[in-house]
């Protein structure tokens, strides 16, 4: 089969590689008809996550159809079109038995830090991922759902990562009525928390980038106010401005390791891997939330050292709230979400790469280029 | 502003705010936001089992010193191999996830297994090459200009620094491999 191919930093290509087998009893291989590439993405790509091996095949958000199941499989039959959260999990262990379906302990022999997740380095698991022609999904009676009719492949994608992720951010700050929420980040995450923070009840929402073209959808698609960071001395003074000078009653923080606006930070944290990546963001969110207030943490780190601003936090009496999204969690009431017309998450899919030419979708993404959103990857069996 | 037990800045009503979001408020109530409470015990996750049924060992696989025993289900996508996989194993079996020392080898044998690869890859019917395995020409295909010029991006003070940390390294492998060609000729 064709799968995409990391080959060090910056560089991948598609391969040929046997097509993967039933491992486990509850095993299902899916043929993938449509995958994405996510920001987190980027961070493998860049290689900022240890133990990112040379062979691996990335791909965490993806749908498909059941090829195979293993022996114990009961609730998937070949077939049938499914949706796969990114979250590898076994369903029983005492995290997955309390809700905690990211934070599985019987899926990653290679750390208890992370869970399991597809093509996502061999520190979650050492899965091969879905921008590939065939995936292998472990614990098919758990993770994967059957797309409903009534729910497109483009939106079911979504919902295997950036949408519930975003989603989910939304409820981790906490929101209450009339709270003013600032979303740092307008890639696709930070954009579906920023329009899930209105479902709970925001009465103000300000999202933060530096890119004019994702600023636009931030107004557009999220119906937020805008700060471009590149436009304005300092940012936070900027925010505290906006609210009255007390900050924002909840922050999200949708950025993570690649975060730009400190040189220093980005060059020592990304280019040169001398820290978990760029906390900029996830300092500005510390320093832009009004005191007692909630910071809501989706941005992905590594798991070296970074150098945040921790005293600011307690002495704010900050609430940090943080995941991997528990994914399959959300997808009931999101459904209930795009049914009821109150948005439709396929308009952030701005592009659409062949699998034979991940390589330059890759490099447009990470560039930002061509007013990039989120681009989808379709392998050439689908 | 004086500081007072006011909020600062009044939000819009709730009738203002369902005429111009669709779906404001429909999260409002906590029992309907599907993550809270965090932790609940009465989920269906679907598994059938008390715990899974062990996946079998075909090869000995690294694991953290923080796992007592290797978990049921795990990866097998990328055995470890060479020099790199020596640094990885050294990795996961001396030091705890608690240790930089365990994390920082593990970055070390990333950049190992880079090299290692990329030589091996020369003596392959396939030998890597940075031009296409980049993806560089999207360059060409999607505005790589037009996307960055005149559009108040931070991140074009630190573009320039990705084809040095791309390019620099097949740059200095190559120079060095034609001087120590000229070398052994001149001898």
């Amino acid at each position: 089969m064709k799968a995409m191919e990391y080959r060090g930093p910056y560089k991948v290509r598609v391969t040929e590689k046997d097509i993967p087998r039933i491992e486990h009893p509850n095993d299902a291989i899916i043929r993938v008809t449509m995958a994405a590439i996510c920001g987190s993405d980027l961070h493998l790509y860049h290689g900022l996550m240890p133990d990112t091996r040379v062979g691996s095949t990335f791909g965490h958000e993806f749908i498909g159809i059941v090829e195979e199941v293993g022996s114990s499989v009961q609730n998937l039959h070949p077939g049938q079109r499914v949706m796969v959260p990114f979250n590898i999990y076994c369903g029983s262990c005492f995290f997955c038995a309390r809700g905690l379906y990211s934070n599985c302990h019987n899926v990653n022999p290679n750390a208890t830090a992370v869970g399991g997740i597809y093509g996502y380095s061999h520190t979650c698991g050492g899965y091969d991922g879905g921008q590939s022609e065939f995936v292998r999904v472990p614990f098919a009676d758990v993770g994967p759902g059957v797309i409903p009719d009534d729910i497109s492949d483009e939106d079911a994608l979504l919902m295997t990562d950036a949408l519930s992720t975003g989603y989910f951010g939304a409820q981790l700050a906490d929101i209450e009525e009339g709270d003013t929420v600032v979303v740092f980040g307008a890639g696709p995450v930070g954009l579906f928390a920023a329009r899930s923070a209105w479902f709970m009840g925001a009465g103000r929402v300000i999202v933060v980038d530096h890119l004019d073209y994702r600023l636009q959808r931030a107004r557009d698609f999220a119906l937020a106010e805008t700060v471009h960071f590149g436009e304005v001395d300092d940012v936070v003074l900027r925010l505290k401005r906006l609210t009255g000078g007390l900050g924002a009653d909840r922050v999200i923080e949708a950025v993570g390791a690649e975060a730009d606006g400190s040189l220093l930070q980005h060059i020592a944290g990304v280019k040169l891997k001398l820290q978990g990546g760029s906390p900029v963001a996830l300092n500005w969110a510390i320093d832009v939330a009004r005191k007692g207030g909630t910071v809501s943490v989706l941005g992905a780190y590594g798991p070296v050292q970074s150098a945040v601003k921790f005293g600011d936090a307690m002495n704010k009496g900050l609430t940090l709230r943080m995941n991997q999204a528990p994914v399959k969690r959300q997808w009931p009431r999101l459904m209930e979400h795009i049914r009821a017309g109150h948005f439709r998450p396929s308009e952030l899919l701005t592009h659409r790469f062949p699998l034979e030419h991940i390589a330059e979708g890759y490099h447009v993404f990470s560039s930002k280029l061509d007013d990039i959103i989120k681009p989808v990857i379709i392998p050439a069996a689908a | 502003m004086p500081y007072t037990a006011d909020a600062p800045v009044t939000p819009p009503t709730r009738d203002e705010l369902r005429a111009r979001v669709p779906g404001w408020g429909a999260d409002l109530d906590p029992a309907d936001r599907p993550a809270f409470p965090r932790e609940r015990r009465d989920l269906d996750s679907g598994a059938h089992w008390v715990l899974p049924e062990q996946q079998p060992e075909l090869a000995p696989r690294e694991r953290s010193l923080e796992h007592e025993r290797l978990t049921p289900v795990f990866g097998t996508a990328q055995p470890v191999k060479g020099a790199s996989g020596l640094l990885k194993k050294l990795a996961y079996a001396r030091f705890s996830e608690g240790k930089a020392a365990h994390w920082l080898l593990l970055v070390a044998s990333d950049r190992v297994d880079a090299i290692e690869s990329h030589l091996a890859s020369f003596g392959s019917l396939r030998p890597d090459q940075p031009v296409t395995q980049t993806g560089v020409r999207g360059e060409l295909t999607h505005h790589g200009w037009r996307s960055r010029v005149g559009r108040g991006r931070v991140d074009v003070k630190h573009t320039w620094i990705d084809p040095i940390l791309v390019a620099g390294p097949w740059v200095l492998a190559g120079a060095l491999a034609v001087a120590a060609t000229r070398k052994a000729v001149s001898r």
